[in-house]
């Protein structure tokens, strides 16, 4: 859409970022090639410009990962708890100073809008740091006895939509409990977290606290599976999550699950219409869409359908799309073909199924993986848009008639992860609320996140919780 | 918008008459607008506020932003030389650059507008008047309805009028409402009638949604954030707040009605985020100035020096523009 007042392009210099041509595994306090000697490259989903070139982690890099870890696991976990907090708040610190080279990185290797990286991931990065650096000498006072111990060695696959940020989730809280880490993030992401390993190298950190293993799933699957890992902790795929419970039944190790969801956005007719749009958009439209927890169905109550979907097709033509380095930018690329195609095809179900679909008009670049802001009406529950994750910038929007009705279609999901209320009325808040199997409840607002909040799923989101004094448990003997 | 059937504004339709019978009635509807979450009207302005304009788009909204602007002297001290020098700065603001577009308007009180008047004679800038007994507007109809008079009679083009806080915040709607339609009246063809809400004084979006509506129902041309005389004026979430309500408002009735925030814009980055406010809640159908005002004094010099900074690429200072 050409506006009288059109943006010139303002981008980001990608100057403050210097990635190597190539990068290796991060084991025992060293970069080091795999032992097979196998690499695979990290584009950049905007132009599918290969970024680097990256070590790509076996069994046997695992192996040796895990050994670091559980020879640093000593030292590490004898260490008062003070000694670990100062670690941990140098490691926020140095988040923060490198936090503008961090958030260009990020948007070239995942496809994100600088705006997100630069204003959501990176601040959330630095507070989950901050946070549990807090926690290190504390626990024995967050009410799980008074020697809480750790486990171990923690084996983490974390997924490619906040690669940062889902390392800060899961490494800050296995830190400050005493354990030591082996980490492998997405293929498609790796570069933030080996950025990361030379900020832990910065900081001093000990030699084999925190390991990093860019891999594929094959290399997700040993870590998991290695039998002097004590703990595990996934966020991804539901399909993964279920491999993961069958591989770690009957053993001795502990398991958090952060797995897909298909969240309901409840809209009520007294809702404040121009808020519940933005909550709406951000819902679903933050990440391009690819957010676990994103509101993908809007639950409209059926007398301001109209209205609601007026209103929200008006603001999705103000959407910018394009290069995510631009800092007008609010929808960036998908983060990967694969990703890409599968969004498409389910899309496609979605019309196949007889759902109406909407897309603002809209100029996709050329290269690069791209989807547009797409709206289905007209959808039923008994539609596979309504009822498939599809982890992509995808709306389903129902109706209800009545409260009930809004909270039976909204815990009608094999997932519970988030949900969504928009009402004026306080009590209808509290009284939805209570009866929504979801993890996270937000009212009035959508997206909204916190170390100390507690954040986790019902069924097929997943198991246990992660942040807030809850995460701690899922890394402590208690 | 609200769920009551919609009420035209023409006095000829009844279900308008509805709406407006009584306090009881204008309550019912006003109360019937969807409520505003504080939280997420909020960050939602924050959020356009954080837009990067540069380069085209930054000299595009500097001169958009200087053509928007009701130049504005209202102090107790105004005298007709003041007021000349004013209107020989809007109509050359930069005397350096005759490409500078001329302001919109001048804004004086009442007693100043013949004098405004014969200062920007021929340029094309208008003559605002804040006339009904601004800025408290605690006088009777007959005084305010006198004052109005005066500055239309003096070649006021358009008229800034205050609406009673006082009857608002008791809930006296039709009391405002009657006032409004009288001095609308009064204007009749020969003037533009803005409407002032005095949103630091309603202290809730919701009475300031509820005051938009009132206002153009009851006939606004414009609607005003403020006078610039208290603690609060115009806000990136205020002025929001009155375009989406113009914006719903054009939707159900067909007109459309403008905005003007007033009162503490006074540099560039601010004006700009207030007109990429505009282009992302009602877009270019609103961006021009017949449809958004600034009120303001000293933002033109900002946007002066901006101007040149464009021009020249470096920083002039506030010696290279002028003091009024």
């Amino acid at each position: 859409m050409t506006m009288a007042f059109d943006y010139a392009p303002a981008p980001e210099s990608r100057s403050v970022v210097d990635i190597a041509p190539s990068y290796g595994l991060f084991i025992d306090g060293e970069f080091t090639e795999a032992a097979d000697g196998q690499v695979f490259k990290s584009l950049s989903p905007a132009t599918e410009e290969v970024l680097s070139e990256v070590a790509r982690a076996g069994a046997a890099d695992v192996d040796r990962a895990v050994r670091a870890a559980r020879a640093a696991f000593g030292p590490w976990s004898a260490l008062p708890g003070s000694e670990r907090a100062k670690y941990l708040f140098r490691i926020a610190r140095i988040i923060q100073e490198r936090s503008r080279e961090l958030a260009v990185l990020e948007t070239l290797d995942n496809g994100k809008p600088i705006k997100e990286t630069r204003d959501f991931d990176l601040p959330t990065v630095a507070a989950h740091f901050f946070y549990h650096a807090g926690w290190a000498d504390k626990l024995e006072h967050a009410g799980f006895g008074p020697r809480p111990k750790p486990l171990g060695v923690a084996g983490q696959v974390i997924p490619w939509n906040f690669p940062l940020m889902m390392l800060a989730w899961k490494i800050a809280p296995a830190l400050a409990t005493g354990n030591t880490v082996v980490l492998k993030p997405a293929e498609t992401t790796p570069l933030s977290a080996l950025f990361f390993a030379d900020i832990c190298r910065q900081a001093g950190l000990p030699k084999g606290v925190v390991n990093i293993l860019p891999g594929h799933g094959d290399a997700g699957a040993a870590l998991v599976a290695h039998p002097d890992v004590d703990k595990v902790a996934f966020t991804g795929s539901t399909a993964v999550g279920k491999e993961i419970a069958r591989t770690v039944a009957g053993t001795r190790k502990k398991v958090t699950l952060e797995l897909g969801g298909k969240g309901a956005n409840i809209v009520f007719d007294d809702a404040p219409v121009d808020q519940a749009v933005e909550g709406i958009v951000s819902g679903i439209f933050f990440n391009q869409g690819q957010v676990c927890c994103a509101g993908s169905r809007l639950l409209v109550q059926e007398s301001v359908r109209e209205e609601v979907v007026d209103a929200l097709k008006r603001r999705l033509s103000t959407l910018r799309i394009g290069d995510p380095l631009d800092k007008n930018t609010d929808l960036g690329a998908i983060n990967s073909a694969e990703q890409l195609t599968r969004i498409t095809e389910l899309a496609e179900r979605g019309e196949a199924e007889g759902a109406e679909r909407w897309s603002p008009a809209c100029e996709l670049p050329s290269s690069g993986y791209w989807f547009p802001p797409t709206l289905f009406t007209g959808v039923t529950q008994a539609h596979m848009v309504a009822r498939e994750e599809i982890f992509g910038p995808v709306l389903s929007v129902l109706t209800f008639r009545t409260p009930a009705e809004a909270v039976a279609k909204a815990n009608n999901t094999p997932y519970g992860l988030s949900a969504g209320i928009w009402t004026e009325k306080g009590s209808r808040i509290l009284a939805v609320a209570e009866k929504l199997r979801a993890g996270v409840v937000w009212a009035n607002t959508f997206n909204k996140f916190d170390p100390a909040s507690p954040f986790g799923g019902y069924k097929e989101s997943g198991h246990g919780r992660e942040g807030g004094r809850h995460g701690l448990e899922a890394y402590l003997d208690v | 918008m609200p769920t009551t059937s919609p009420a035209a504004r023409s006095a000829g339709d009844t279900s308008y008459a509805d709406v407006t019978a009584s306090d009881a009635s204008l309550r019912r509807f006003l109360h019937g607008l969807p409520g505003v979450d504080t939280v997420g009207l909020e960050a939602r302005a924050a959020a356009l506020g954080t837009r990067s304009i540069k380069t085209t788009a930054k000299a595009y909204a500097i001169d958009l932003a200087i053509s928007m602007i009701d130049l504005t002297t209202l102090e107790g001290s105004d005298t007709p030389s003041k007021v000349r020098a004013l209107g020989a700065k809007g109509a050359h603001p930069d005397p350096t650059d005759r490409t500078t577009p001329t302001v919109a308007a001048l804004c004086v009180y009442p007693d100043m507008v013949a004098t405004a008047k014969e200062a920007v004679a021929g340029t094309g800038i208008r003559v605002a008047s804040v006339a009904t007994a601004f800025p408290a507007g605690r006088t009777s109809l007959a005084v305010k309805l006198a004052d109005t008079e005066d500055a239309i009679a003096a070649g006021a083009d358009e008229i800034d009028m205050v609406i009673d806080r006082g009857a608002f915040l008791s809930g006296r709607y039709l009391k405002v409402y009657e006032e409004i339609r009288e001095v609308r009246a009064a204007c009749g063809d020969r003037a533009r009638l803005k409407v002032i809400f005095e949103t630091g004084e309603l202290s809730t979006y919701d009475n300031i949604r509820r005051a938009s509506w009132l206002g153009m129902l009851a006939g606004a041309d414009f609607i005003k954030t403020s006078t610039g005389k208290v603690g609060v004026n115009a806000t990136p979430a205020n002025t929001l707040l009155m375009l989406e309500a113009v914006r719903d408002f054009r939707a159900l009735h067909g007109e459309q009605v403008g905005v003007k925030p007033a009162g503490g814009i006074r540099t560039s980055k601010d004006a700009i985020k207030f007109l990429v406010l505009v282009n992302e809640t009602v877009g270019e159908d609103w961006l021009s100035n017949d449809w958004f005002r600034f009120g303001a004094s000293s933002l033109l010099n900002d946007l002066l020096m901006q101007r040149q900074k464009l021009a020249t690429g470096r920083y002039s200072g506030p010696d290279y523009v002028t003091v009024d």
